[in-house]
């Protein structure tokens, strides 16, 4: 690993006064300090964030729970408020890494990890987003872990979180601060599409600091589910994930979010789908419609055709059971 | 190089070192406790696993100087039924996962008792009792290249639920 100069932030004002080009944030280090360990990640300096108060998980006035940015995998799974209002959260961080990784990665983390493709990990191999312009080994590669949604020419791969696609199902939104002031950024538009240019991976500013996530109330997501399909049983990265919320009355679908991961650079908000779902029959054949109805733009590639249906069969399956069971105990 | 403190096993120890050197190095290469093993170096093994102010984190991902005034415990700090379980149900082969399995199962037990649910707890609202599944899901980021794992369930069972609990995976019957 590059040396690198290391400043321990006291303040936010300071993180956000110290960062500059060729410095980077550090949180839990679960992400950054592996991709500095293989030469992907090269800052000159580190600016150490994980003693800054932001930690907090609190229940605003209006209902809305603000994360602070910094609060450990492990205690957003933890949290009471959030395991009653919002499972679907507790439940697809739960899903994620393994129980030292969730007692290290933080949330604001968690928004910014970089892919998981093995080609951005192989520094012999082109990648766009590794080393802009080189191509993308992964086009013509193995690519059976790869997006099948709103992937591009240019890159291929997929965001790695399961809280992002909970949070996107959730309408959360990212609260960042920089000495310019904060602003909030809606989750499902934080990171962006590769286009042709997919080292750019979120709207973030280089010198804006992700300070909080804050989830407004929904009553549906108090009958929610996270649903993650994997190649082992734990501890693997998502195939295809779904995050859905639902609620029925008289036999029809009168709320419904669904978000699915593992399929596109950033949490999937499946719209089509819910707008199909809104008002329909709570029915296995209406929920399989929605998920083709969302699917019909997949461009699967070589490897990763599977996807599209395993995709419909997941969202159909964890609709049916958020339908069949209710609310969860 | 940066000055960090560590309370290691209830010892204060002060090493300068690079900000570039992780925990784990810290504490095999200055300190010289060499019981918390390096395994992947990336975070995916567990091998490295250490308890930091009781919770357990892989050291390797960790950064010395992030740890400074932290109380860290290693394998050569602790004495726990565990062990001698780990002993008798053969929760091991070539024994290099042992002492991660050890702290992160010690961790684990933790964590179960504060009530935390995991994957695969049907609702994540339940403190679901310490099943079979349980122990394994919530042991999932340690590997055990020899497979020892019925061994590593056994053993973490019967310390959470005493000798009589469960189907043993092959604890050894006396020889007739």
């Amino acid at each position: 690993m590059r040396d690198f100069g290391y400043l321990a932030a006291p303040d936010v004002a300071t993180a956000v006064r110290e960062i500059r080009p060729g410095a980077k944030f550090l949180g839990g280090g679960t992400n950054l300090v592996d991709l500095m360990r293989e030469g992907i990640e090269t800052p000159d300096t580190v600016i150490d964030i994980s003693g800054l108060p932001l930690t907090g998980i609190d229940e605003l006035p209006d209902g809305t729970v603000r994360i602070g940015a910094l609060v450990r995998n492990s205690d957003l799974a933890a949290h009471p408020v959030l395991r009653a209002r919002f499972p679907v959260l507790a439940q697809a961080v739960l899903m994620g890494a393994s129980g030292q990784l969730r007692n290290m990665a933080t949330v604001g983390g968690n928004l910014l990890q970089r892919t998981r493709c093995p080609y951005f990990y192989d520094g012999t191999l082109p990648c766009n987003k590794r080393e802009p312009g080189s191509g993308c080994a992964a086009l013509g590669g193995f690519n059976r872990m790869h997006a099948i949604l709103g992937a591009s020419e240019h890159c291929i791969a997929t965001h790695p979180s399961d809280l992002c696609v909970a949070l996107a199902a959730l309408d959360a939104v990212v609260v960042v601060e920089s000495v310019r002031g904060v602003r909030r950024i809606p989750l499902t538009g934080f990171h962006r599409l590769p286009g042709d240019t997919p080292h750019v991976e979120t709207v973030l500013e280089a010198d804006e600091l992700i300070t909080a996530v804050e989830v407004p109330p929904a009553p549906v997501a108090v009958n929610s589910r996270y649903r993650k399909v994997r190649d082992r049983a734990s501890y693997a990265f998502a195939l295809v994930s779904v995050a859905a919320a639902l609620r029925v009355t008289g036999g029809r679908v009168e709320e419904v979010r669904l978000a699915l991961g593992g399929v596109a650079a950033r949490p999937w908000r499946a719209t089509a789908a819910e707008r199909a779902l809104t008002g329909a029959p709570a029915t296995e054949a209406e929920f399989r419609r929605a998920a083709d109805e969302e699917l019909a733009a997949a461009t699967p590639r070589r490897d990763n055709g599977f996807k599209v249906e395993l995709a419909a069969r997941t969202i159909t399956a964890t609709l049916l059971r958020l339908a069949t069971e209710g609310s969860p105990a | 190089m940066v000055e960090v403190r560590l309370n290691v096993n209830g010892t204060a120890a002060v090493v300068d070192v690079e900000p570039r050197v992780s925990l784990l190095d810290a504490l095999r290469e200055r300190l010289e406790l060499t019981g918390t093993k390096k395994g992947c170096n990336q975070g995916a093994c567990g091998a490295c696993t250490v308890l930091a102010d009781g919770r357990r984190i892989v050291s390797c991902l960790a950064l010395a100087v992030q740890y400074d005034g932290r109380e860290i415990t290693t394998i050569e700090g602790v004495t726990h039924p565990l062990q001698r379980a780990f002993a008798r149900h053969d929760g091991f082969q070539c024994g290099y996962c042992t002492s991660g399995q050890i702290c992160s199962a010690i961790g684990m037990l933790a964590e179960h008792k504060e009530g935390t649910a995991s994957a695969v707890t049907d609702h994540v609202e339940e403190s679901p009792e310490l099943s079979e599944d349980e122990i394994r899901e919530r042991m999932s980021g340690n590997l055990c290249r020899c497979g020892a794992y019925n061994g590593i369930v056994d053993a973490i069972d019967e310390v959470a639920h005493g000798a009589s609990h469960g189907a043993s995976h092959g604890e050894k019957e006396p020889a007739a």
